[in-house]
């Protein structure tokens, strides 16, 4: 086994980052690939409650790198499915309690133990953020259709290529396709020609993600769900099959119309 | 019921294409740490130092940021005045 390591980031906070992560994470452990997730935001940790493991944390990320356990013993195993695990960050440290050099050393060692390594990385551009993608084989931006996190989204593009990281993926969370009809919500295809990098997931605003967060229950399970498909279909491309976007959300749906700026999307069911 | 009528005679355009022009122009300073008001500093130089080789029009001068994908370019558009020699 060598895993690969995505990264997940955003810069701005609150676009759905640690979700994305959580449900990218479960839908590529549901085809039956091994994922370790690990919550790289120190003293702000949330990916344990959004995979509703909470209750079963003993060490930590900061744990691991100063050798107060094992690294095996910080992998939390899933609840559902077996090939998931969860390396929580430390509650009562901050950001500074490790570097790039510790996450890149600690996922070399896990590299031998996963086929997927998804990190959830703070928000901003400082250490946090430096540490989360130290160790990234493939970097993925998330943003929201909104000129703010749009903005900072382009900032943490650009670092991201200046540390050679790049080029980055992109993930546009929180489309509200009945706004963007009526023209009060910025096109999806305004956001890939403003960030010019390649897209690889747009999921619908959807309530489902909230109950299903408040059960810690991640929405890619959910099999009725239009924004737990949409994850899934991410999943499936990030595995390497060749999900068009026109099967992502066309079925005759009121997807159809945002992914329409895809031609391909005509007359594909 | 005022924004409805504006909207439909005046042409306003909807907040989505708003927010995408004004994106345009915050990244691109974003990107190039260059402000609107350096750039007018530049054109001003730019007219100075042409002036003192070539005859040209500073009220038409145009000069812009663009991007194509990632990469930002400044774009010159310096109109020549006619020459005399021709006219006469």
């Amino acid at each position: 086994m060598t895993a690969k390591v995505i990264t997940i980031t955003s810069g701005k906070g609150g676009v759905g980052k640690t979700t994305i992560t959580a449900n990218l994470g479960t839908a590529i452990a549901s085809i039956g690939q091994k994922v370790v997730c690990i919550d790289a935001d120190i003293g702000l940790r949330n990916l344990d409650v959004v995979l509703g493991l909470e209750n079963r944390i003993v060490y930590d990320l900061v744990d691991v790198v100063e050798g107060r356990c094992r690294l095996r013993q910080a992998m939390i195993k899933d609840k559902r499915n077996p090939d998931l695990f969860l390396i929580p960050a430390a509650q009562t440290r901050d950001k500074s309690a490790i570097s790039p050099t510790d996450m890149i050393r600690l996922c070399n060692e896990l590299r031998e133990l996963a086929d997927w390594i998804f990190i959830d990385s703070p928000a901003g551009i400082e250490r946090g953020f430096r540490n989360a993608i130290a160790p990234a084989d493939i970097v993925i931006v998330v943003t929201n259709p909104e000129i703010s996190a749009i903005r900072d989204a382009d900032r943490i593009i650009g670092i991201i290529e200046a540390e050679e990281k790049g080029p980055a993926k992109l993930i546009i969370n929180r489309i509200n396709p009945a706004m963007i009809r009526r023209g009060e919500m910025i096109a999806i295809e305004d956001i890939v020609e403003l960030l010019a990098i390649e897209l690889i997931g747009i999921v619908p605003e959807d309530e489902k993600v909230i109950v299903s967060t408040n059960k810690g229950f991640p929405i890619s399970l959910d099999e009725k769900s239009l924004a737990g498909r949409s994850i899934r279909n991410i999943a499936h491309r990030i595995y390497g099959e060749d999900i068009p976007f026109a099967n992502l959300e066309s079925n005759g749906n009121l997807f159809t119309r945002i992914t329409s700026f895809i031609r391909s999307s005509r007359g594909e069911k | 019921m005022t924004n409805l009528i504006s909207r439909l005679f005046k042409n306003n355009p909807r907040s989505g294409k708003v927010a995408k022009e004004r994106l345009q122009m915050v990244l691109i300073h974003d990107r190039t740490n260059f402000t609107n008001n350096m750039l007018e500093l530049l054109k001003d130089d730019l007219i100075a130092t042409i002036s003192r080789h070539i005859d040209i029009d500073p009220s038409s001068v145009k000069i812009e940021m663009n991007s194509t994908g990632r990469q930002q370019r400044l774009i010159a558009d310096i109109p020549l005045k006619q020459s005399k020699r021709k006219l006469r």
